[in-house]
């Protein structure tokens, strides 16, 4: 059994545990280093996008449920301008998520291009 | 005004002139395969760059020609797979001596055009091997829909424990009214849980709230992302490749497992299918799916299935685009959810190859609730149809997923999953339920059956899920609490698997153990008869003992509850010189261990009316039992030759009769109701007054058989075979016996 986000092994979480409040939910979250192991299997088994995707998922367990749903209404079209889009890419290079400052920078790239900005 | 003559009125009302029916127009995009305006597959590259791919160059590129060109695309081999005659290639996807994996290799270096131009040479019996060779996961399964109109959480329970009973792996529930999805999915979370270890359950809602809902472990994944073709309608939906790329993420992210959602027909049905074919702008899904990293598609037309089918070859189409997701392989849920024809022979024909070769989901949503109280509008299936597709599976011994469920065990399953639901909701300050709502939604088809349902909780129970932070800890904290145990444990489970990741790998689902079956676990190994998923045999025995077969002895229990002892044997019976006399030959077990012919009179009753109607014509009737045969042609001719008019009447127990006369053949006879089944009091006293007019020597005119358009042999003929094995059980050389009706 791997370890939560948290770092607590899952063995330790249980029914007991739960009721007696002594689990959070981050005890129950995927840890990065797991999602880089499902990486490197669906990758050994013909699939390299969908690790990609894993990685770059390794790099939002990081973030807060809300930081994360602010992310993905950024993306949506018309509602970061070019800039913005960029500014966001550089945040995330910040904060250790090369992968998906990646698919901002490309985005902002394709969104101005394709008239998909916001004006 | 009748200019249409009869034969055509008569056709024009039937049910499948009810779907419309269009003129293929590629400039609408009504058309399956081929438009003159798709693109020819090519694919260009400039120092490892996609710069040219299906007849654009990148400047021309959309959002999902680039996201495509940047992701999709394996480049190593892309050449060497845009090289491959695509005939030839199509060969190898039915060639069993030619590996999934090779086939796979190379599809992930083909462009959305060129995987278009493969699979539209498949016909229909070719997509079923290619289905049942290139699918992810070996084993089969099936999605359930669970929804009602009110969004009462014990229905919702009791259902999604019902679902999971007959064998459903995965559970979507979705809302009429938005503000109730979360208590929606606690709800069908606690009722799965006690219905099944392992059950997957999603809420389909708009995606963002979807996603809030899976970070709170209220549900465990999530289908409702979806993709479009043209980047116009793309937009439309407030997405782009981006935004859904990184969706993906996210689910993965709080170890969710996600698909997307595609399907042919939706762009020409908003208008924007650029007049390209249904099955090349599904090929652009299908490509922009993998370039995502999404591990499945649930396509094959879902929402406008029905557009599919309008056109020539759309069903085709729609088959089509699943084995395109397996041969990219992604797991492929395989449409079969909306109700694609009011034909009942259409919908099934429709469903029917998929159901034979086997997917990972045969639908991507059958209706496991009543067709009015599913939310999605109604399935292909539906609750109506469980029996049908059972019998489904038991015909061709074919696994779609599916089990029988006693109706002991469904009860008790429902009545456990209002209990739980009512303990969770209480003790969480969500609402409180009447027990007179718990006994309606445990008895109830549908929610229709719940007129005690309060429309309002649902809505306040969702605030306060949403405004008091309720996470799926707090459901187990309050299931276990309440005494669930069981089902406490079974939710953790789902819980603790999202942080092992197992199951966000190809095709997962989990079985009643709590093991991960997906691409890397239960990989398909179709190679040809002999090989890949075959129901073991115990998984065969549940396929074929419904809970509707019987087996001679339960036959013989039953005629035991209708026995009455009122038809006795009262001696040896003996030839008649009376002219007037006529007897009535009965079969072996008259008396003994048939009591109820096949239409429901009992056995004593028929016996009345014959010597009613033999009274009628001034004779006398005489029962005699013929113990050595259960051949109706010689119980007849022995009786009619013991018979002083030289007339008879025979029977079987079972009700079948006839007129004999003592110097015709065997199988010869006067008059014959071979319909047991449709015979009442009426036609066997006329039987009896025909057969005294053959005794005076007149020609009575004959009697008709009942007839009717029901399919009769089908309901009857398994009583049939065993009521003459019973018959032969009880003949013997025993002479003929007069009998007495009492």
């Amino acid at each position: 059994m791997p370890q939560g986000f948290s770092g607590k092994d899952s063995n330790e979480v249980s029914v007991d545990a739960i009721r007696k409040g002594e689990v959070t939910i981050d005890d129950v979250r995927i840890h990065p280093d797991t999602l880089e192991h499902q990486a490197t299997v669906a990758g050994e088994h013909g699939n390299a996008q969908l690790a990609a995707n894993f990685r770059r998922a390794a790099e939002l367990t990081r973030m807060t449920d809300e930081y994360v749903l602010s992310l993905y209404d950024a993306l949506r079209p018309g509602r970061s301008t070019h800039d913005t889009l960029l500014e966001y890419a550089r945040d995330l290079e910040a904060a250790g998520a090369p992968l998906n400052a990646e698919l901002f920078r490309q985005a902002a790239s394709a969104y101005q291009r394709r008239g998909l900005t916001a004006q | 005004m009748s200019e249409v003559i009869g034969r055509f009125r008569f056709m024009n009302e039937q049910r499948v002139n009810l779907d419309g029916f269009a003129t293929p127009d590629a400039n609408l995009g009504l058309i399956a395969f081929d438009s003159p305006h798709d693109p020819q597959p090519s694919l260009t590259l400039h120092n490892g760059v996609v710069i040219e791919m299906d007849g654009k160059t990148s400047d021309d590129f959309d959002t999902i020609d680039q996201f495509i060109a940047l992701h999709g695309l394996d480049l190593a081999i892309a050449e060497e797979a845009m090289a491959i005659d695509s005939l030839r290639f199509a060969r190898d996807l039915v060639d069993m001596n030619v590996s999934r994996a090779s086939l796979v290799r190379l599809a992930a270096g083909m462009t959305p055009a060129k995987l278009a131009q493969v699979l539209s040479q498949l016909n229909a019996a070719e997509l079923v091997i290619a289905m049942t060779k290139m699918r992810a996961r070996s084993t089969p399964s099936n999605q359930a829909h669970v929804t009602n109109r009110s969004d009462d959480p014990l229905l919702l329970a009791a259902d999604a424990a019902t679902a999971a009973a007959f064998g459903f792996r995965e559970i979507e529930t979705t809302v009429p009214v938005l503000g109730d999805a979360p208590s929606n999915a606690v709800a069908v979370s606690i009722g799965a849980a006690v219905g099944s270890p392992g059950m997957l359950v999603q809420c389909s809602v708009e995606e963002a709230t979807e996603l809030a809902l899976g970070m709170r472990g209220l549900v465990s994944y999530a289908e409702t992302v979806s993709l479009y073709g043209t980047e116009q309608i793309f937009v439309d939906g407030d997405d782009t490749p981006w935004s859904k790329a990184f969706l993906t993420s996210a689910y993965a992210s709080r170890g969710i497992k996600m698909r997307v959602t595609s399907g042919g027909g939706s762009e020409a049905l908003m208008g924007g299918s650029e007049k390209c074919s249904m099955f090349y702008l599904e090929a652009r899904c299908v490509s922009l799916a993998r370039a995502m990293g999404a591990q499945g598609v649930q396509n094959g037309g879902i929402d406008a299935a029905s557009v599919a089918g309008s056109v020539p070859g759309g069903v085709r189409s729609l088959m089509a685009e699943n084995v395109m997701v397996m041969l990219r392989n992604l797991e492929a849920c395989t449409g079969n959810d909306a109700l694609m024809s009011e034909s009942e022979v259409r919908r099934t024909s429709r469903t029917h190859p998929i159901f034979i070769a086997g997917s990972d989901f045969i639908c991507s949503g059958f209706g496991s609730i009543q067709r009015y109280d599913n939310m999605f509008g109604p399935s292909n299936w539906n609750s109506e149809d469980i029996d049908d597709f059972l019998a489904m599976q038991r015909d061709w011994g074919v696994d779609a997923g599916l089990r029988t469920a006693t109706e002991r065990d469904v009860a008790a399953l429902r009545r456990r999953a209002t209990e739980a639901v009512t303990a969770v909701y209480s003790w969480l300050g969500l609402g409180d339920f009447s027990s007179e709502w718990a006994e309606q939604a445990i008895d109830a088809a549908g929610s229709k059956d719940v007129p005690d349902a309060d429309l309002m909780l649902p809505l306040s129970a969702s605030r306060t899920i949403v405004d008091t932070d309720v996470t799926m800890l707090d459901v187990i904290a309050a299931l276990a609490e309440n005494g669930f145990d069981i089902e406490a444990e079974r939710c953790l489970d789902m819980l603790k698997a999202r942080v092992q990741g197992d199951y966000l790998q190809t095709a997962a689902i989990f079985d009643e153990s709590m093991n991960v079956l997906s691409l890397i676990t239960d990989p398909n190994t179709y190679a040809g008869p002999g090989t890949g998923y075959r129901p073991s045999p115990e998984r065969q025995e549940v396929i074929d003992t419904i809970r509707q077969q019987q087996s001679v002895s339960d036959i013989r229990a039953e005629q035991h509850s209708y026995a009455t002892h009122n038809i006795v044997a009262t001696g040896t019976a003996h030839i008649s010189h009376d002219p007037r006399d006529v007897v009535i030959g009965v079969s072996p077990a008259t008396g003994k261990d048939i009591w109820r012919t096949l239409s429901g009179l009992s056995v004593a009753e028929v016996l009345h009316e014959f010597m009613a109607g033999l009274e009628e014509e001034g004779c006398i009737g005489r029962i005699v039992r013929i113990n050595d045969t259960v051949d109706l042609g010689m119980i007849g001719l022995t009786a009619a030759r013991m018979s002083g008019s030289g007339i008879s009447i025979g029977l079987q127990a079972k009700g079948t009769a006839l007129i004999h006369r003592r110097d015709l053949a065997p199988l010869a006879n006067l008059e014959l109701y071979s319909v047991a089944p449709s015979l009442n009091r009426e036609l066997y006293r006329q039987m009896g007054i025909n057969a005294g007019r053959h005794a005076k020597g007149a020609t009575p005119e004959p009697m008709r058989n009942p007839y009717s358009d029901e399919a009769i042999e089908a309901r009857y003929h398994t009583k049939v075979v065993g009521l003459v094995a019973i018959e032969r059980d009880c003949s013997s050389d025993t002479a003929p016996e007069t009998m007495e009706v009492r």
